[in-house]
């Protein structure tokens, strides 16, 4: 690791004037990819900037149709929190398949979506959900905030502090893991909104990352279930493809992933 | 046996300090004065290297010095040996290439050194490194063992044209082609072993001191055979003579083989240490375990099996390439040769066999033993065959393995090795009953109407341990003789010291051999420990490996121990004035049989010391010594018996009962034999299933981290359902066989033979990943 400046930031307001102040300075939630990237020198800020000890910035609430999950949160925390469990239990089943219970206990939503990995969970549930994403200049929705491989619409030195998900009718979530690195190989969110739109989010899948999957949105619309999706064709152009999937492999878990989605949410 | 004596199920000793945090371990040793050593690694597989310029680097803050290849050279620091010498079948000796600690002019595979910074602090040496400018011109490499052998491949080593080290056969051709051409029928089967990263949990770290006023060196190392390091140090390196170098091996987080060798690093330190004038510290990192730790396996096989109209096998045929990486490794040629190519007449009576293996260098990390070491590349040959070979002949797997079975001993098969004893039939009854294998078919048809492919594979492993008889190994070309020594110290009190050339690094040995103490004179384990790993205290070892240190180390123990207790009997007897051969040994007391004089095993060895009435003629004190050299190999086997499933779907497999029965001969502790077969089949699961070291054309490596290189957790396995049927081992006293590897050897197979079944396709290669179990299925 290269010689690095810690700060603790006590409020959103003083990790905003503290990256202000400096050089080259990386805000840190619960460090998961950070961290090690700086361990292995291919991130060398000047300062590090720790969010998660704001106490504003962590908690899970519910309030009538929403589902507001505070940006330094641990998984663990939305694993088990019943207010998460309550509203859109396939979040909270997704937050307890992240990594593994280290990753868990440290990794947090805004630093999941912040980085943006293209296999990284919760970006399926903030698209399929519909989800805003909250910072502490603007409200961003899950639509516009994704944009690619690790690229989000965070401008320089902006802060996620939360993000609101309108409670779904139905929602499931399954995902394929990664055999070593325990992201999704490929998993799919599938979600019914209150309002009957029909959205489909696929991670771990796509070259340009987190993805809506209208051909199956389009089955779903005519008739929810998983039998549905059978005759659903998912091209495998565009797919990632490595040793651990091909892109026809990849294809095949779009389609397979999501009917356990769809039976998951019932 | 006592509560604490042979057969007991004792904790172990040595837990108390690693669950505690309390291990000692290489990198927690800090020196005065001590610097840290970074080594600067090509990036390139196959590379010139044309310049080092760290005279930037030198101006940094802590820097010591930037050491490089050529500065071994001059110092005329030997190259890294291979310890084992194979021949050809040509009759010429196998071809190496020099493997210089640091490439003065070539390197080879990436990860490969060129260089070393010495600082003041880890971090400050990572600084100078990154400094250093090497400039290198690329060559072309190869890292596929296909390709490197066709002509026009890029080529390795001068010394060895079209990239081959040796072609070796064994057993007799002329009887196996006279067998095939008679066979009613033959089984035919291309495999791939799968090249494999070991992944000890501690990484291999060094560090040496040498005292310029005695000119003698220390070396802190992470071995399984500190002697042997020791060893080929001094013989090969021109470090310094064995009486100038003490090696320490402290606590050690596991090896799996990969700690047996000789590496790089630890020979530079040691230079380095004289260089610099101070202590130098090397620990390595994950990502240089993975580029620079030896790897496992890497084999490619054709085979062809000739059976009867009996279905009895006939004869074997063997073709193996076996991938050596850049560089000859210390043992490495011995593995798909003599620790492989010995072992392929598997369970059974096949009267002729020919195998013929192939060593190729490629642009990839070196190969070498892996726990197993060439018993898993061939039990999982031969165990795929028997499972194909059923199938083409539509008979029971179990059933043709006994129809094949040698129930005769001692067995001679054709290739080299005796089997001294065994009951084969025994292990697979054990398993199919611990299995149910006979309701197996109802359970397959259950499975099938909820959407699942269910399958069952059996592997009827075999190895040979206890490595090894000196004289037997020594006319096969290895460098070393394979006994232990055991040093047994009584102290005047009473307590006990055992010495041992046996190094444990995750085996438990603390405990185990203690056992075998309290067994025979009935004291508590805690009056004794156990020394080991460090070459001023015990004379002389040749360390852990092979499943030996039972079969092997524990018997050389035995050896002094009854030595001492002869002595001790003497004693006894002069004091409680009776006749040597009347005294007996029971619970801590030398006893006159028959009577009530006794006299406590702490007055004998207290009397030993203060030699006040000793018998006449006798040396003072209690303590004696013994080198073992086993007789044969050691023959431990067992049957595998795996059930799982395949979601058609996805292509993932998920166990359903995992039953081992193994014959090792005596355990001493069943729950340390219990955790050495769990961590075996987790490992032989992982191939199986998971692990797999992969470069790409050019010779990069693609899984050279954990986000890539899938290592079995907890929860990639079932629980395992284990089992012993014994025959004791009638080569040692103990009547052991050894339980190291025996889950690494035979687990593999049983899960792929078990997967295909549930596919019903037979070409599949390992690791059986969902993507390549998914498109199996799928294939037309």
């Amino acid at each position: 690791m290269y010689q690095t400046t810690y700060h603790r930031a006590s409020s959103v307001d003083e990790a905003a004037s503290l990256f202000g102040k400096s050089s080259e300075a990386k805000f840190l939630a619960g460090g998961q990819t950070l961290l090690p990237v700086m361990k292995q020198r291919l991130a060398g800020p000047s300062d590090v900037i720790d969010l998660s000890k704001i106490k504003d910035m962590i908690g899970v609430e519910a309030a009538g149709d929403t589902l507001t999950i505070k940006a330094a949160t641990p998984h663990y925390d939305v694993a088990t929190s019943d207010a998460a469990k309550k509203a859109i239990p396939a979040l909270a089943y997704l937050a307890s398949l992240i990594g593994d219970p280290a990753v868990r206990y440290r990794g947090t939503i805004g630093g999941s979506i912040a980085n943006n990995d293209p296999a990284a969970d919760y970006p399926a549930a903030l698209l399929a959900l519909g989800a805003t994403v909250k910072t502490n200049k603007r409200s961003i929705p899950a639509e516009d905030f994704f944009q690619g491989l690790f690229t989000t619409a965070l401008e320089d030195g902006e802060i996620i502090t939360a993000v609101s998900f309108p409670v779904p009718a139905k929602a499931g979530y399954a995902k394929m893991r990664h055999p070593a690195s325990r992201f999704a190989l490929t998993a799919v969110f599938v979600a019914q909104t209150k309002s009957g739109e029909i959205r489909v989010a696929a991670t771990g899948a796509s070259q340009s990352g987190v993805m809506r999957v209208g051909a199956i949105e389009a089955a779903l619309k005519a008739n929810w279930s998983p039998s549905a999706i059978d005759s659903v064709s998912i091209p495998a152009s565009g797919l990632l493809s490595d040793i651990h999937g091909t892109s026809e492999y990849r294809a095949n878990l779009v389609k397979v992933m999501a009917q356990r989605a769809v039976a998951a949410a019932g | 046996m006592g509560v604490e004596g042979i057969g007991a199920r004792v904790v172990r000793k040595e837990d108390k300090r690693f669950i505690t945090g309390k291990g000692r371990y290489v990198d927690d040793i800090k020196l005065t004065g001590m610097t840290h050593a970074h080594f600067i690694r090509s990036p390139h597989a196959h590379a010139k290297v044309k310049k080092i310029d760290s005279s930037a680097a030198l101006k940094m803050p802590g820097v010591v010095a930037v050491l490089t290849g050529q500065q071994l050279v001059d110092d005329k620091v030997g190259n890294l040996i291979c310890g084992w010498a194979i021949t050809s079948k040509d009759g010429s000796p196998m071809k190496m290439g020099a493997w210089p600690a640091m490439a003065p002019e070539t390197v080879r595979f990436v990860g490969q050194a060129v260089a070393v910074v010495i600082a003041d602090s880890k971090n400050l040496a990572r600084d100078a490194a990154e400094a250093v400018v090497v400039d290198y011109e690329e060559l072309p490499a190869v890292a596929d063992m296909q390709a490197a052998i066709k002509a026009g491949a890029p080529q390795l080593h001068p010394e060895a044209p079209g990239n081959q080290v040796y072609d070796w056969v064994i057993g007799d051709e002329g009887a196996t082609d006279a067998a095939f051409a008679k066979a009613a029928n033959v089984v035919k089967l291309d495999v791939t072993n799968n090249r494999l990263a070991p992944n000890a949990m501690e990484p291999r770290a060094a560090i040496a001191d040498y005292d310029a006023a005695e000119e003698h060196f220390t070396l802190y190392t992470t071995s399984q055979n500190p002697h042997v390091a020791r060893l080929v140090l001094s013989a090969f390196y021109n470090i310094a003579p064995e009486h100038k170098l003490r090696v320490i091996a402290p606590d050690v987080g596991g090896g799996f083989g990969s700690k047996i060798f000789i590496y790089p690093e630890e020979m530079v330190a040691l230079w380095a240490s004289k260089k610099v004038g101070r202590p130098v510290k090397w620990t390595g990192d994950r990502t240089e375990a993975f580029l620079t730790d030896a790897h496992g396996r890497d084999h490619v096989t054709h085979a062809e099996m000739a059976f009867d109209a009996n279905n009895k096998i006939t004869g074997l045929k063997v073709k193996t390439y076996a991938n050596f990486g850049a560089y000859m490794s210390l043992f490495s040629s011995s593995v798909p040769t003599y620790l492989y190519a010995t072992l392929l007449s598997g369970q059974y009576n096949i009267p002729a066999i020919h195998a013929e293996v192939i060593g190729v260098y490629t642009n990839t990390t070196p190969v070498d033993a892996y726990r197993g070491a060439g018993r898993p590349e061939a039990s999982y040959l031969i165990e795929r065959l028997m499972e194909t070979a059923a199938r083409q002949l539509k008979v029971d797997p179990a059933q043709l393995r006994r129809t094949n079975f040698i129930t005769q001993f001692p067995h001679q098969t054709p290739v080299i090795m005796a089997y001294d004893t065994g009951d084969f039939n025994a292990s697979l009854d054990a398993a199919m009953k611990a299995i149910d294998y006979a309701g197996f078919a109802a359970r397959k048809a259950q499975a099938k109407s909820q959407g699942k492919l269910r399958g069952i594979g059996v592997s009827c492993y075999i190895e040979a341990c206890g490595i090894a008889p000196s004289k037997a190994v020594g006319s096969l070309g290895a460098g070393v003789g394979l006994w232990e020594s055991a040093e047994v110290r009584v102290n005047p009190v009473g307590t006990i010291e055992i010495l041992t050339g046996s190094h444990s690094h995750g085996q438990g040995h603390e405990t185990t051999f203690c056992q075998l103490v309290a067994d025979r004179l009935g004291v508590p384990i805690s009056q004794v420990s156990i020394v080991h790993g460090d070459t001023d205290k015990v004379q002389f070892g040749m360390g852990t490996y092979g499943s030996r240190s039972a079969a092997v180390g524990l018997t050389a123990i035995l050896k002094a121990m009854e030595k001492m207790e002869s002595k001790a009997k003497k004693i006894a007897a002069h004091a409680l004035e009776a006749s040597e051969a009347d005294i007996v040994i029971e619970n801590g007391e030398f006893k006159v049989t028959g009577t009530d004089k006794a006299i406590a095993f702490p007055m004998v060895a207290l009397a030993a010391y203060t030699a006040h009435n000793l018998p006449e003629g006798m040396e003072p004190g209690l303590k004696e010594s013994a080198f073992y050299d086993p007789t044969n190999f050691t023959f431990p086997a067992g049957a595998y018996i795996c059930e799982l499933e395949v979601d058609p779907g996805t292509g993932k497999t998920s166990f359903v009962n995992f039953v081992a029965a193994d014959d090792f001969g005596r355990l001493i502790n069943p729950m340390i034999v219990e955790g050495q077969v769990h961590g075996g089949l987790a490992q032989g699961i992982g191939q199986a299933l998971l692990e797999h070291a992969i470069y790409d054309a050019n010779g990069q490596p693609v899984t050279a981290s954990f986000m890539d290189y899938s290592m079995p957790r907890a929860d990639d396995l079932p629980s395992f359902n284990l089992s012993h049927t014994t025959t004791l081992c009638p080569g040692n006293p103990l009547g052991i066989k050894g339980c190291g590897e025996a889950g690494a050897i035979g687990a593999s197979a049983a899960v792929i033979n078990a997967i295909t079944d549930a596919i019903g396709k037979n070409d599949l290669e390992m690791p059986a990943t969902p993507d390549r179990v998914w498109r199996t299925i799928h294939a037309a």
